[in-house]
């Protein structure tokens, strides 16, 4: 019963966890980007779902409602969309630039690149 | 309502509203002189900020005159208001310094963009110690770390882009744990604000989403403050970004994330929850320990010069959060003094190196051999800041291990002072290899022309120099500005 009855953690859980392990073992850097993406997603749910009430309506104090839903988790959550955008749109830039650079966007090959510290002696 | 009335909320406006319109210029010289226009006013509110604070207790602004609990509190205390001063001083005394420095290392037509991202990671540090709303902490915390993340990038060694892309990586791991710890507190009791969270944790009685609170929480910030073993973002990061960047970098950003830390500890959970029921100043002391003796080893082996002191930082953050654990007043202001001490020296250290990189093209040490004879005073600075990494008497490192002893004596831990000494020693080592590169060594032929550093470079990373000994010699602001803040921590005064 309790199982269900927390189901919305159950799939935050599941969510945060294939996001974390996407970043860890994957090599392509845009799909790290995907499960940081995945990972971020699944903090919204711990956000709102809690903010839901069965039956409860939008804060608007009128005598028919007595109960309300807390609209404070969307709006923080907007927030933290925006930053999770930002995010990935930085890291798909970063990417481009990397691929130009190297010409490779796989981990292992690039620090097949980096291998030998030359230390900071600048390239062309 | 009078201008003075609003200083907490211009202290994170100014540079906050400096960065989109250094942006509209498109003028390197205009974005350069509105972003110091406004790094210099956010300093000297800082330093106003601190007198009022030590002269008549904590501030408190309602942001929107919508008063806390339900709005955002911006809330400066005797320990936020030392960290803005220390942020906003750095940044005063690094960005004259940019101006010289990122002509050599990144395009001109990007310089614009440069200043503009120096004042948003500016305003985003600021904000993380001035804010006493948990989530905003956390949209400070990223306003930051993105902008830090670009000005890393901007180096033109082409491994900044991946350092700059691992530290996203981490970075963001980080700040959605911090997300995913604020949240949990959110749900245990309805409230954002960190002092009226602190007050309502007590009457919480399910305390195991508190303790994962706690965990998450711990872990994301531990990353930001590169806490070892969390630390393998750091020296890439530092080595590779621009000069300014690695010099405003390594002495603010890792120190506000220590900051973070100290209010969620301490100001929220309260030290009994986090040190008496819990092992956490057994587990901090380990890593602590771990940090100052394995990154210091590794420091050792390197050949990269800036890789090397970025190496030393993990160890000097081990030092600042052994502070932590010891959980008494002298420990505390052993932390909060060598937050200062060490992000001064390490400002220093960063802004010295810059000046040889941009005289002698790298910082390895086979290129920096026989520096001693050709920019003797820029490696004499050099050689000050890694005595005070050292911590010798006449340098503010010395004060900070001083604290650190006098706390382990405290306790009756005598075989952490001998640990303490003996990680010092450590210091030495990395330290003389510079020291022999610098005075034993003919220079390269091709460098033997080189000169000293422009003023340009060289004023900003003396004034740094200047204040790693003048914070050696006399403590009272650092020292007591600590004591007071650790003394507010522990809840002995407000």
């Amino acid at each position: 019963m309790s199982l269900f009855s927390h189901f919305d953690y159950w799939v935050m859980i599941f969510l945060a966890m294939a996001g974390l392990f996407i970043v860890i073992a994957r090599g392509n850097l845009i799909k790290k980007l995907v499960g940081l993406g995945i990972f971020q997603t699944s903090v919204y749910l711990l956000y709102l779902a809690p903010g839901k009430i069965v039956g409860g309506t939008a804060p608007i104090i009128d005598a028919a409602f007595k109960v309300y839903s807390n609209p404070l988790p969307h709006v923080l959550i907007l927030t933290a969309i925006v930053v999770g955008v930002a995010t990935l749109a930085l890291g798909l830039a970063l990417v481009v630039r990397i691929r130009e650079a190297y010409g490779t966007i796989e981990e292992d090959e690039l620090l097949r690149h980096e291998a030998p510290d030359a230390g900071g002696e600048s390239r062309p | 309502m009078s201008v003075a009335a609003h200083l907490p909320a211009l202290q994170v406006v100014l540079p906050l509203a400096a960065a989109p319109l250094a942006v509209l210029l498109r003028n390197r010289t205009a974005a350069f002189a509105l972003v110091l226009a406004a790094t210099w006013a956010a300093f000297a509110i800082s330093v106003l900020m601190w007198q009022q604070v030590a002269a008549s207790g904590p501030l408190s602004y309602a942001l929107g005159s919508w008063p806390p609990p339900w709005g955002i509190e911006y809330r400066v205390d005797a320990l936020s208001a030392l960290v803005l001063m220390l942020v906003s001083g750095v940044a005063a005394v690094v960005l004259p310094y940019c101006r010289a420095s990122i002509e050599r290392e990144i395009r001109r037509d990007n310089h614009y963009l440069f200043y503009a991202m120096f004042a948003l990671c500016l305003s985003g540090l600021l904000g993380i110690a001035i804010t006493g709303d948990a989530f905003n902490l956390f949209v400070f915390l990223e306003i930051s770390s993105l902008s830090s993340y670009v000005l890393i990038a901007l180096g033109r060694d082409r491994r900044a882009l991946l350092a700059a892309y691992q530290y996203l990586i981490m970075g963001t791991i980080g700040a959605t744990f911090i997300v995913i710890g604020v949240g949990l507190l959110y749900l245990m009791t309805g409230t954002l604000n960190l002092a009226d969270m602190s007050v309502r944790l007590q009457s919480v009685t399910s305390h195991r989403p508190v303790l994962a609170a706690l965990a998450f929480l711990t872990v994301g910030i531990s990353l930001k403050l590169a806490l070892f073993p969390l630390h393998q973002w750091l020296p890439n990061a530092y080595a590779y970004a621009p000069s300014a960047v690695s010099a405003f970098l390594a002495a603010t950003a890792t120190k506000v994330s220590v900051y973070a830390l100290l209010r969620f500890y301490f100001s929220v959970f309260g030290e009994g929850a986090v040190f008496k029921q819990l092992p956490m100043a057994e587990f901090m002391l380990v890593l602590a320990l771990a940090g100052m003796f394995v990154a210091s080893a590794v420091a050792i082996f390197q050949d990269n010069l800036k890789r090397l002191f970025a190496y030393s930082s993990v160890a000097q953050i081990g030092y600042i959060v052994l502070g932590i654990s010891f959980d008494s007043v002298t420990g505390l202001t052993a932390t909060v003094v060598h937050l200062v001490n060490h992000a001064v020296t390490k400002g220093a250290l960063f802004l010295l190196l810059g000046a040889v990189m941009a005289a002698m093209g790298g910082v390895t040490l086979a290129r920096v051999r026989g520096i001693g004879r050709v920019m003797p005073r820029t490696t004499f600075g050099i050689v000050l800041c890694g005595l005070s990494l050292i911590g010798v008497p006449g340098t503010a490192g010395f004060v900070s291990k001083w604290y650190l002893i006098l706390a382990a004596m405290e306790k009756g831990q005598w075989w952490l002072v001998f640990l303490i000494v003996l990680s010092s020693l450590l210091a030495v080592a990395y330290v003389w290899r510079f020291v022999e590169a610098a005075y034993f060594r003919a220079p390269r032929a091709d460098l033997a022309q080189v000169r000293e550093a422009p003023l340009a470079l060289a004023l900003p990373a003396w004034l740094m120099v200047g204040a790693t000994v003048w914070f050696g010699l006399d403590t009272s602001v650092t020292v007591g500005s600590a004591a007071r803040a650790a003394a507010m921590l522990l809840g002995a005064v407000p």
